[in-house]
Parts: structure tokens; C-alpha cells; sequence
């Protein structure tokens, strides 16, 4: 199977994740979308690996898959933080650090 | 003991001294400070001749010896060392400094006992003889200009001791600005000189001059001017004299030590220590001889019409040092400095004197309101006489001796100086007038109000003592004089440095009697082996010529004082009246005040606020750190537009960013 494919379907749940960050207000939900866009990266790289037949890329893929956990952990710590402080739970509201 | 051993130990008991009391000034009880200090200055004293006595043992060609404790820096063209010059010449200076020195601080033992400052001043006062001792007895032209400073440093300090005083504190101000300008002359004097002779050492800098100076050559001529302008500077010679006369805000007996005794004579025994120079550049020392002139002429003038007692005796100061400095400029070496020596006798004790009449009019010096003292202090009185006729030059006083030594060989260089020694004459007349218009005005005529209490016994004591020269209301602390007021008659501290003063200055002038002995010049000599005008002094006959004249000047000087101030008590007055122009000229001390206040302190200021309100305020603040900061500022406000706080709007920009990115890598790859 041509490789293709793998990275179309591998842009394709990018871009989702991509918008979704873009256009979502709830910080939950950027959250799942950016988790689409790590995972998606994943797929790419998996994919590369296998047509080189070298294990670089898999190894790649976990330590994002590290990182994402870790990110997940700081990234729910700070919603659960605004969400402790009745601060309202969407991303347009928290513009206080402007120039 | 060698003599350099000696000089260490001259330069070591006042520092010790400074020491001492600076650091012990709370713990030291009632008059111990002034005791200490007296006691380092007499060891000095006593140093100082040790160091005499063991130069006399030594053969007359090997009395200059040199001693280094240190280098400080020797390099190319620069040798920079901590080192003294023991010869004639700086021990007959360490000599005199030191003894009348000693004198003086023990007078002030009593003077100031009820000062707030007492401990303060006298670590001030040993302070100011350790400097300049450091000034006579430096080997090389480095420690010269340390010392010189010092002594700048030293007179500042003691002008304004009475700090709270703001006439003291402006006159303190005054002297240092002008003695600084003398120290730039000296330092850039010095480095004229230091260009060609590649040494700083005197006696190697001295050797080589004539090898590397031809007569008059341009460079030493500007060096030699430049230091002349170190010497007018602190012997205030006309025109940098204006702060000596404001300098008698200090207390008395720092007018006697520092501004009449050892300090302004600095710049006599400069010229005399920088004689090889001075002999090949003859055209500096004869500015320094004019202008000796002169100022001893002008002095002399405004000393005639002046009020303030102790200010005649100021101006007649710098009208003695202006012989001195006329003196050593034509080569008169040994009568200027004998001048020096006989003056810093009997100006100290007129000084001393005018000190305990201040006191007794408690505080005020203005000749106008003293008059009578002649049985109330009758032992000031004598000292007054006797330092009177000194200074006038009478028979057989010491400043008859020197005075016309100095007109004496003037009158015998020829070449022109004649004239130099007949207006000396002319200073002379002068001179005779104006002491004895201060000593008939305070001693005799109708006692004063002042005068009869004391002679009932009761000396003047104010309620609130008031600044003598503005009358503002002082109290007695820290800061302002003390409570009592301390004279001779009653002060045995102060009678006892009066009369020691009162012997040198009658027998001071034996040293040199032309045809008995010339013990000075003898002694002088091996310092000025090298001179050849050192030895054209007058024959004998010739010299006591001049010295009938001196004294026949003297005595008509006397009794042209006694005709206008005793026989004829409106005789003043009316002349006055009749010159009243040459009256308010003289008065305003020819206008030299208000003449540097027009031509330098009025363009400085000037200047000082063009460059604070245009360049400071306009150029530098305005436009240089004015325009940065503006760019910088119109720059962030730019950039902090993108600053909106969206998290939205940075993931976009981070995507567009990125997806640029590769977007241009992509084309340019293919």
C-alpha cells in the first residue's frame, strides 16, 4: 500500500485538530483537538518508518506520545485550576496577557 | 643619627600627631588635644634640628642628601618615588615651620579653649604642618605637588573651621578654588619640565637643565611661568590674591600659622628650590620679579585704607611676600628667604597680638571702634610695637636687616632692576604708614568702651555673639567660636608663644649683618652652589648705605602715621574728603574682586546655565537619550498591537507561521 494514503489520512485528522484549536472556545476541547493534531503526527511518523523500514520514527512516535501525556496532565491541571476559581471556562474570556 | 634620618623623623610627629588626636577627638580631655599637638610639632622642631646639626657636621659639598623609602612607579621617562631632599635649604624651611609652628599651636591652646572644635582643629592644624613639611622637604616633583595640595587642602579646612559661619565657609571656598588653580599651574609646570629633564628627582632634574635647556628656550619659559602661577596662587600674588584677605574668616591663629607664617611663603621657597630654571629662563623670572612688585605696591595701598584689623594685617602679608617673591625671582636668594624667616616672625606675633585685641573687643575687628588700649593690654601692646617696628623696618629690628637686604641687591644687579628697588622704597614708606595707622588707631586716642572695662578688670562678653562681618546672630556651638574670649594678659599659654615671637623677632636679624656675619648665606650656600647670582651681593659699605636709607624711609613712614593719626586726629578724614575717588578705589581694594567676578566667575556662570538649560536640557536630554528612548517607545507600541491576549489568534498566527514556512522550504526545494 502506497504511502500516500497514510499521510493523507494523517493531514487530514491535522487539519480537524488544527480548526478545532482555532475555533473552539472550551479549553477541554482544544485540548482533544490538540491531542488529534499530536496523534496525527504520530501516524505520519509510523508511516515513514515502516516505508524505510527504520525504527527512528517509532521511537519518535512515543516520546510524542510522552510529551503529550505530560501536556495532557499540565493542560487539565490548569482547566481544573480555572474551573476551582469560577473564572469562566472559555479561551476568549482569558485575554488579560495583552500588550 | 644621618640627616635624612632626621627628615623622616621632621615629616613623622605630625603625622603621628593628625593621628592621634583625629581618631581620639571624643576621648581626649580638656586641653590634652592641643598639648599632644604641640608636643609633635616641638619634636618636629627638635628633628629639624637635629637634621641642622648633623648637615653642619658634614663637609660643605656633601650637604645634599637624598633618601628614598620607596618607589611608587619607575618607567620609561617617569620615576615616581617617596623620597626627601635633606640640603640647606629644606632645613632651614623645616626650621622655621616647625618653630614657629610650635609657637602657634601653643598660643592656641588657650585661644580656642572654649571652642566646641577644639580636638577638630588641631588635628586640622597638624595636618597642615605635616603637609608642609611634606612640601620643603620632598625630593622630586611628585611628593612637591602632593604636598602642595595638601596645604591647599589643609588652609580650606581651617578657613572654614567655624563651619556654621557662611562668610567662613565662602572664604574657604574662595581660597581653594584659586590655590586649585595653583596646583594646575604646578602639575602642568612640571610636566614642561619633566618632557626634557626625563627625571622627576630635583638634584637630577637640576643637573641636567642646563644640558638640556638653552637660555630662554620656549618650553622652559612656559614651564617656569606655569610655575610661577602655582606661587601666586598660594603666596597671593596679584592677580590670584583675592582669597588671602577673605581668609582672615579663620581663626587667628590659623592667620598666623598658614597666611602670614609658612603657607603663602610656599611659592618664595619654590622659586628658590626651582632656581636652575629660573636662571635660564631669565624672561619667567622677570615676571615673577614684576609682578612681585607690584603686588607688594598694591597691597601696600589698600592696607593704608582698610578697617578691618586683621585684614591690614593680610594685605601688608602680601605686600611682605611680594619683596620676597621680587627677592628670589632676581636671585636674591638668601636675602628673600632671610625676609621669609624675619617676617614669619614678626607677622605671626602681629598677628598673635591682633588676636588677643579681637578678644578683648569680644570679637569685633574693625579699626573704626577700637581705640585705647594702651593700658588695658599693655603686654599685647608691646608685641604690637616691637612686630610693628619689625615690620616697619626700623633699627635694630629684624625686618630691617632682611627688607633691605633684598632692596640692597637689587639696586646692586643693575640691568634695569634699580627701579624694582626704588619702588621697593616706595613700599617701604608704605609700610611704615599703614602699621602704624593700625597701632595708633587701636592703641592710642580715647580708650573705647571696651578698653575702660578691661581696665577695671572686666573683659566683654555678649549675650549673642554676631558674625564680626555681617552681624547675624551666632550661638557658641559646634561650629560658631566658643563661649569665652581668651587675651594674652591673662592666658599664660599665649604670653609665653607671644614672647618667644617678641625675642626672634628683635634678635631674629642677627644672622645676617652685612660685614659681622652672613651665617645665612653661608649656610644657604651649598644649596645654590650652582647659581652664579647667588654671590653678587653688595659690598658691605653699599649695603649699610641702603640700610640708613631703609630705616631713614622707615622713620619717615612712622612719623607721617603719627602726624595724620595722633597729632592731627581729622587729618585722615579730611583727605579723605578731599580724594574721595582714590578713597572708594583703594577701599574696594582696587576693584580686583568685582574684576575677576566681571571677566571669569560671570562667563563660568553664564556658561554653567547655557549648558544646563541648551545642551544639557535641549541637546543631551532632548535629543539624544530624548530621541532613543523615542524610537524604542513608538517601536513597542507598534509591536504590542499583536499583543491581543487571544489564544485563538496565537495558535492561528503559530499555524500560518509554520505552514509559511513550509510552504517556501517546499518551492525552493523543487
Amino acid at each position: 500500500m502506497a504511502i500516500g494514503w497514510y499521510l493523507t489520512v494523517s493531514a487530514l485528522i491535522f487539519c480537524i485538530g488544527a480548526v478545532g484549536v482555532i475555533t473552539r472556545p472550551n479549553p477541554l476541547v482544544i485540548l482533544l483537538c490538540l491531542e488529534l493534531m499530536l496523534n496525527a503526527g504520530n501516524l505520519a511518523l509510523v508511516a515513514f518508518s515502516r516505508m524505510w523500514g527504520h525504527e527512528d520514527g517509532q521511537i519518535f512516535a512515543l516520546i510524542v506520545m510522552v510529551v503529550a501525556a505530560c501536556e495532557v496532565t499540565v493542560g487539565l491541571g490548569l482547566i481544573v485550576a480555572i474551573y476551582r476559581r469560577q473564572l469562566p471556562v472559555n479561551v476568549d474570556d482569558l485575554n488579560e496577557l495583552n500588550g | 643619627m644621618s640627616a635624612t634620618t632626621f627628615g623622616w623623623l621632621i615629616l613623622l610627629f605630625p603625622l603621628v600627631g593628625t593621628i592621634l588626636i583625629a581618631l581620639n577627638y571624643k576621648r581626649l580631655p580638656g586641653t590634652s588635644a592641643g598639648w599632644l599637638a604641640t608636643l609633635a610639632i616641638a619634636l618636629a622642631f627638635a628633628a629639624s634640628l637635629g637634621a641642622l646639626f648633623s648637615l653642619l657636621g658634614d663637609p660643605t659639598t656633601h650637604r645634599e642628601l637624598t633618601s628614598k623609602l620607596w618607589n611608587y612607579d619607575v618607567s620609561i621617562g617617569v620615576d615616581a618615588q617617596l623620597s626627601i631632599l635633606v640640603d640647606p635649604l629644606s632645613i632651614f624651611m623645616a626650621l622655621v615651620v616647625s618653630g614657629v609652628s610650635t609657637l602657634i599651636h601653643m598660643y592656641s591652646i588657650a585661644y580656642l579653649k572654649s571652642d566646641r572644635g577644639y580636638s577638630r582643629y588641631f588635628a586640622y592644624l597638624n595636618f597642615f604642618v605635616f603637609s608642609m613639611l611634606v612640601l620643603v622637604l620632598a625630593g622630586n616633583f611628585l611628593l612637591l605637588i602632593v604636598g602642595w595640595a595638601f596645604v591647599g587642602a589643609a588652609s580650606y579646612l581651617l578657613i572654614s573651621f567655624w563651619y556654621r559661619r557662611s562668610t567662613a565657609t565662602k572664604a574657604g571656598i574662595k581660597a581653594f578654588v584659586i590655590n586649585v588653580l595653583g596646583d594646575v599651574g604646578l602639575v602642568l609646570g612640571t610636566f614642561f619640565i619633566l618632557r626634557h629633564t626625563h627625571t622627576l628627582d630635583f638634584q637630577k632634574a637640576f643637573a641636567a637643565a642646563p644640558h638640556v635647556f638653552s637660555h630662554n628656550s620656549t618650553d622652559l619659559v612656559a614651564g617656569c611661568l606655569l610655575l610661577l602661577v602655582g606661587a601666586f596662587a598660594k603666596s597671593a600674588q596679584v592677580p590670584l590674591h583675592t582669597w588671602l584677605p577673605d581668609a582672615m574668616e579663620g581663626p587667628t591663629p590659623v592667620s598666623a600659622l598658614i597666611h602670614a607664617a609658612t603657607m603663602v611663603t610656599a611659592g618664595v621657597y619654590l622659586i628658590a628650590r626651582m632656581h636652575p630654571f629660573f636662571e635660564i629662563a631669565t624672561t619667567a623670572a622677570d615676571v615673577g620679579a614684576i609682578v612681585g612688585c607690584l603686588t607688594l605696591l598694591i597691597a601696600a595701598t589698600i592696607a593704608i585704607v582698610q578697617t578691618d584689623l586683621k585684614r591690614v594685617i593680610a594685605y601688608s602679608t602680601m605686600s611682605q611676600i611680594g619683596y620676597m617673591i621680587m627677592g628670589v625671582s632676581v636671585g636674591a636668594y638668601s636675602a628673600g628667604l632671610f625676609h621669609l624667616m624675619t617676617h614669619a616672625f614678626f607677622k605671626a606675633l602681629l598677628f598673635m597680638a591682633a588676636g588677643s585685641i579681637i578678644s578683648a573687643m569680644g570679637g569685633e575687628q574693625s579699626l573704626d571702634r577700637m581705640s585705647g588700649f594702651r593700658k588695658a593690654l599693655p603686654f599685647t601692646f608691646i608685641c604690637f610695637i616691637i612686630g610693628g617696628l619689625a615690620l616697619s623696618g626700623l633699627p635694630p629690628f629684624s625686618g630691617w636687616l632682611s627688607k633691605d637686604d633684598i632692596i640692597g641687591y637689587l639696586d646692586n644687579r643693575g640691568g634695569g632692576f634699580e627701579i624694582l628697588g626704588i619702588l621697593g622704597y616706595v613700599g617701604a614708606l608704605m609700610t611704615g604708614v599703614y602699621t602704624f595707622r593700625m597701632i595708633f588707631r587701636a592703641f592710642w586716642g580715647e580708650p573705647c568702651e571696651e578698653a575702660r572695662e578691661l581696665e577695671h578688670g572686666h573683659l566683654v562678653h555678649h549675650d549673642v555673639p554676631t558674625n564680626p562681618q555681617t552681624g547675624e546672630a551666632e550661638d557658641t556651638d559646634v561650629g560658631f567660636p566658643g563661649v569665652d574670649h581668651h587675651i594674652a594678659e591673662r592666658d599664660w599659654p599665649m604670653r609665653f608663644a607671644m614672647s618667644g615671637l617678641m625675642v626672634l623677632a628683635v634678635i631674629g636679624g642677627a644672622l645676617q649683618i652685612p660685614g659681622v656675619d652672613d651665617a645665612l648665606t653661608k649656610f644657604l650656600q651649598p644649596t645654590f652652589a650652582t647659581s652664579h647670582l647667588y654671590n653678587l651681593e653688595a659690598g658691605t659699605g653699599t649695603e649699610w648705605v641702603g640700610l640708613i636709607i631703609g630705616a631713614l624711609i622707615a622713620i619717615a613712614g612712622i612719623s607721617i602715621a603719627y602726624r595724620t593719626w595722633v597729632l592731627r586726629p581729622g587729618a585722615s578724614s579730611a583727605l579723605e574728603a578731599r580724594l574721595p575717588r582714590l578713597h572708594t578705589f583703594l577701599y574696594n581694594k582696587w576693584y580686583f574682586d568685582e574684576l575677576i567676578d566681571f571677566l571669569i566667575v560671570r562667563p563660568t556662570q553664564w556658561l554653567g546655565r547655557f549648558n544646563d538649560s541648551v545642551l544639557e536640557r535641549g541637546v543631551i536630554a532632548g535629543g539624544v537619550t530624548g530621541g532613543t528612548t523615542g524610537i524604542v517607545r513608538a517601536a513597542s507600541a507598534a509591536v504590542r498591537r499583536a499583543q491581543t491576549g487571544y489564544l485563538r489568534y496565537y495558535a492561528a498566527a503559530i499555524l500560518v507561521g509554520i505552514s509559511g514556512m513550509a510552504l517556501y522550504f517546499l518551492i525552493s526545494a523543487t
